[in-house]
């Protein structure tokens, strides 16, 4: 039997429960309504047409283009990955181990363009890098070149692109990793007669790690579904997965085929997500963002 | 930390490159926008104010501009309230389903964008929501809400939860202890949190490419159809005021939430 003071306090909790409940639910709504529902409708939308199918898949499956596409878009995203952690890491070490300003300075360059638009940053690099663009016209300037590199309408481009509006979402958590990196730690280290070099190969590296797989995971994901810069840049060569989903629905009208793609995309992220939330837990790669 | 110098040099030199790398887009917009030549060439050979005058001139730009803002407007007005009363709930109630909750509403995070759009494309088309400014408001405000909500949670952490207890045995209802004595010190979070989501609005362009159209068309939709057809210097224009809106509007966001911290 339970007391009445107890029944009070679990009448109480249960209010507040429903209070908070009560807060939470228009913003859940909207994402219920806007996010969860569309996505659904997506999912059923891929297996069902005039009763249940397969087709939208196995087309996937069978169909070179599908492929190719997959393929292009994993290795891109593995490339961007790669030098984004490249590029990134020696600006997060730098931020975090200079001098208080020089590090605000640091992290304000990187974080200025993050708010500029994506769309913004894809035409400058389309006036930077096409045929005569800036760079073809320093360098021929310069008289490195005689005749104008395809820097854009390519792969190529592509990649500057994306990883240039990515790179960002490398070195943020990259930086918040390592400024937890207790300092007390290289310099027990040095005092134990490691150089430089040993203490940062065995200690600052080894904890910087769940830096690097948030890093990391944010940036693979977020190139795997990009689809801005492919599409300006990319020239119609270069077909990512987000492009094959536009062109199912604008070109062709076939929403069950742009649904299939969009399932296997969304699939391949949320077990890229489930892998790394074992590693690390998820709240910790998104709220770099 | 003791470094060797040749590896001192090495740090900074690369740092230098990538910085630049980093900033170069964003500083060569501005002085194109300001070329008096039709094709897009660097250094400028005139300077001139033509395709600011293009864009300005121009009825179709300007009512993508209107779109954009008041897109954009709506968009915090909404989702401010509702981001602020969810964080608030998720920092307040150690109930199990609340974490839950926090992680669907930070999903517009991590669902790849155009599938989002694609979807919410398809429900629009259903319900008569495609090309209204109704549908871009509704897609925005789901968009912007994360922002919203991350921003407010982490100012409500360093909030001391227990002034509002004291308030409220004080006497003040729960609404009226929120409003004089939380509130106003999570305020500068509240409104980084409002002015992120106004500039991801402004800068939203995958959802605005399926679901917008006819007079309610943003700005991005049309500069990304003009990108697509060719390069023309009035999105130079245009970009380098969209800049420079989002940098002021960063500034006052950040000093706020310093002043707060």
């Amino acid at each position: 039997m339970s007391s009445p003071v107890q029944d009070l306090s679990v009448l109480h909790q249960r209010r507040e429960q429903r209070l908070m409940l009560a807060l939470a639910l228009p913003a859940l709504l909207v994402i219920l309504l806007l996010v969860v529902l569309p996505v659904g409708w997506l999912a059923w939308q891929s297996v069902y047409h005039n009763g249940f199918t397969l087709e939208n898949y196995r087309r996937i499956w069978s169909e070179d283009i599908y492929w190719r596409s997959f393929a292009l878009t994993f290795q891109i995203s593995l490339l961007v990955t790669l030098l984004s952690l490249l590029l990134g890491y020696p600006i997060a070490y730098a931020a975090s181990i200079a001098p208080k300003r020089w590090g605000i300075i640091i992290l304000a360059l990187v974080v200025l363009p993050f708010w500029t638009s994506v769309l913004v940053r894809a035409y400058a690099w389309l006036a930077l890098l096409q045929r005569t663009g800036v760079i073809n016209q320093v360098l021929r300037q310069v008289g490195v070149i005689d005749e104008p590199l395809a820097l854009v309408h390519n792969t190529f481009g592509t990649v500057v692109a994306t990883l240039h509006i990515l790179l960002p979402f490398m070195v943020l958590p990259l930086y918040a990793t390592m400024q937890q990196i207790p300092r007390d730690l290289m310099q027990a280290g040095a005092s134990l007669g490691a150089g430089p070099m040993l203490t940062f190969w065995r200690i600052f590296l080894p904890l910087s790690l769940p830096g690097v797989l948030a890093g990391c995971t944010l940036v693979f994901v977020l190139t795997l579904g990009f689809y801005i810069t492919p599409e300006l840049l990319g020239g119609g060569r270069t077909i990512m997965i987000s492009m094959l989903v536009s062109r199912n629905v604008e070109l062709y009208d076939q929403w069950g085929a742009a649904s299939a793609v969009g399932v296997v995309l969304l699939v391949a992220v949320g077990l890229i997500f489930f892998a790394v939330s074992r590693f690390i837990p998820l709240d910790r790669v998104l709220g770099q963002k | 930390m003791t470094m060797s110098r040749p590896f001192r040099i090495a740090l900074v030199v690369t740092c230098a490159l990538v910085l630049l790398y980093l900033i170069l887009p964003i500083l060569i917009i501005a002085p194109m926008s300001f070329s008096a030549a039709r094709y897009l060439s660097f250094p400028p050979p005139s300077l001139s104010l033509r395709w600011y005058q293009e864009y300005f001139g121009n009825p179709a730009w300007m009512q993508a501009t209107r779109v954009t803002l008041t897109v954009a407007v709506l968009t915090v007005v909404i989702a401010t309230p509702l981001g602020v009363a969810a964080a608030y709930a998720i920092s307040q109630s150690k109930w199990r389903i609340m974490r839950l909750i926090h992680m669907t509403l930070l999903l517009p995070l991590v669902v790849p964008i155009i599938i989002t759009a694609v979807g919410i494309f398809f429900v629009f088309a259903k319900v008569g929501l495609a090309a209204t400014m109704t549908g871009l408001v509704l897609a925005n405000v789901m968009l912007g809400l994360p922002y919203v909500i991350i921003s407010v949670a982490a100012g409500l952490q360093s909030f001391d939860a227990t002034q509002e207890m004291v308030a409220r045995s004080l006497g003040m209802n729960r609404l009226r202890s929120f409003f004089v004595v939380t509130l106003p010190q999570i305020k500068p979070s509240v409104i980084a949190g409002g002015i992120f989501a106004f500039i991801s609005a402004m800068d939203e362009t995958i959802v605005a490419l399926f679901i917008s159209g006819g007079q309610y068309q943003p700005l991005t939709k049309r500069m990304f159809t003009a990108l697509r057809d060719e390069i023309d210097p009035t999105i130079a224009a245009i970009s380098t005021l969209m800049t420079a809106v989002s940098f002021m509007l960063v500034l006052v966001a950040t000093s706020r939430s310093k002043k707060g911290a």
